[in-house]
């Protein structure tokens, strides 16, 4: 092991300090690791919104985790108790810690108030991956019908009730990184639906992700009272 | 130290995940049961008070006789909260940022389920030794 020799060792984790988040991992070693992921994944599935689920549940646990951590290490223990401010969180500093870099934009939905927008040109997970055709059509209703059903089921964690929306699109979706942001999101007291989008740009030959983010009710409810 | 004061963490779907009466005064059930009634009382008031400010350490809450009730409340709205009968703040924010800290690392841990019960000894006993130091 590289540098095993340097790390102090530590009998307990509470006595360890926090990492300050200067170390960086390689990329290739990233990307085997994440590779394997969604490999292992696909041998215990029988669908893609399966897969699907299943790699939101595991991004999910990441993000639960780096809000919890980032603001007590970035935001000098402050929470985020409005919209904006918990978009620009992810936007930049979530992304900042994770991927190396803020996110290209964020922008507001057009079409409906309580959708917002996060692209990226080259989202690192996706970097080395490329989707086979045969797993783009998958029933889009199954995917909806599974995320509530998940959530329904799924652990007592999320009590939240999902304002679920069907999102038509003729790119196959894989949505792979959404739970990172789900799990801040969901965790900071702002429950949404959170999907991955591939969208077609003109002059290039990759597709860049959207991550579409669609507020539940109640939290647009809660920021008007909040004025 | 303080005479009587309880500590317990409440998950984001109000279920207590640790508990500690880390008070000096002799042990008694039915105080037990009373401080957890107090503090289960006071949830509400956090709910509404969490979205005000964007501070995590909220100060006194709620009273019940001499009792007060302080709160932190974390990113992932995990609550910190000390039934306590002593006045002194400082000592308590001091406390339960130590505790946060001692939290995130305990929720960083991969083994850690978000929202399950803290059963580690490790952190009792952490938690014990920072209640005798602020409280």
């Amino acid at each position: 092991m590289i540098g095993a020799g340097k790390i102090k060792q530590y009998a307990n984790v509470l006595d360890k300090p926090l990492s300050r988040g200067r170390q960086e991992v390689s990329l290739s070693a990233f990307a085997f690791l994440f590779s394997e992921l969604v490999q292992y994944n696909q041998t215990r599935v029988d669908n893609i919104a399966e897969l699907e689920r299943r790699l939101e549940d595991a991004g999910y646990a990441v993000g639960a985790r780096v809000l919890e951590l980032l603001c007590h290490r970035e935001k000098g223990n402050r929470r985020e108790t409005r919209l904006l401010g918990i978009l620009s969180f992810v936007h930049s500093t979530v992304w900042k810690v994770l991927f190396g870099k803020v996110a290209d934009s964020l922008e507001k939905g057009t079409e409906h108030e309580d959708e917002y927008m996060i692209s990226e040109k080259e989202l690192l997970v996706n970097r080395f991956i490329s989707i086979p055709k045969d797993m783009g059509t998958f029933n889009c209703g199954a995917f909806v019908a599974g995320i509530v059903k998940v959530r329904m089921g799924y652990d007592l964690a999320v009590f939240h009730w999902l304002f679920v929306t069907s999102i038509s699109s003729n790119w196959p979706k894989l949505n792979k990184l959404l739970f990172l942001e789900k799990g801040v999101l969901d965790g900071a007291g702002f429950p949404a639906v959170v999907t991955a989008h591939f969208v077609p740009v003109e002059g290039q030959h990759r597709p860049r992700t959207t991550i579409l983010i669609k507020f539940a009710e109640e939290v647009l409810q809660r920021e008007a009272r909040l004025g | 130290m303080a005479n009587t004061a309880c500590f317990i963490i409440v998950s984001r779907n109000d279920i207590p995940i640790y508990e500690a009466e880390v008070g000096s005064a002799p042990k008694k059930e039915e105080a037990a049961h009373k401080h957890q009634f107090i503090l289960h009382a006071a949830l509400d008031i956090v709910q509404d008070l969490a979205w005000t400010t964007s501070a995590m350490f909220l100060k006194a809450v709620d009273r019940f006789n001499d009792l007060v009730v302080s709160v932190y409340v974390t990113a992932g709205h995990t609550r910190l909260m000390l039934l306590h009968d002593s006045r002194n703040e400082d000592g308590i924010k001091s406390f339960f940022q130590e505790v946060h800290e001692l939290y995130v690392k305990i929720l960083l841990n991969p083994l850690y389920l978000p929202g399950s019960r803290i059963t580690s000894s490790h952190f009792d006993t952490k938690v014990r030794a920072l209640a005798r130091k602020y409280l």
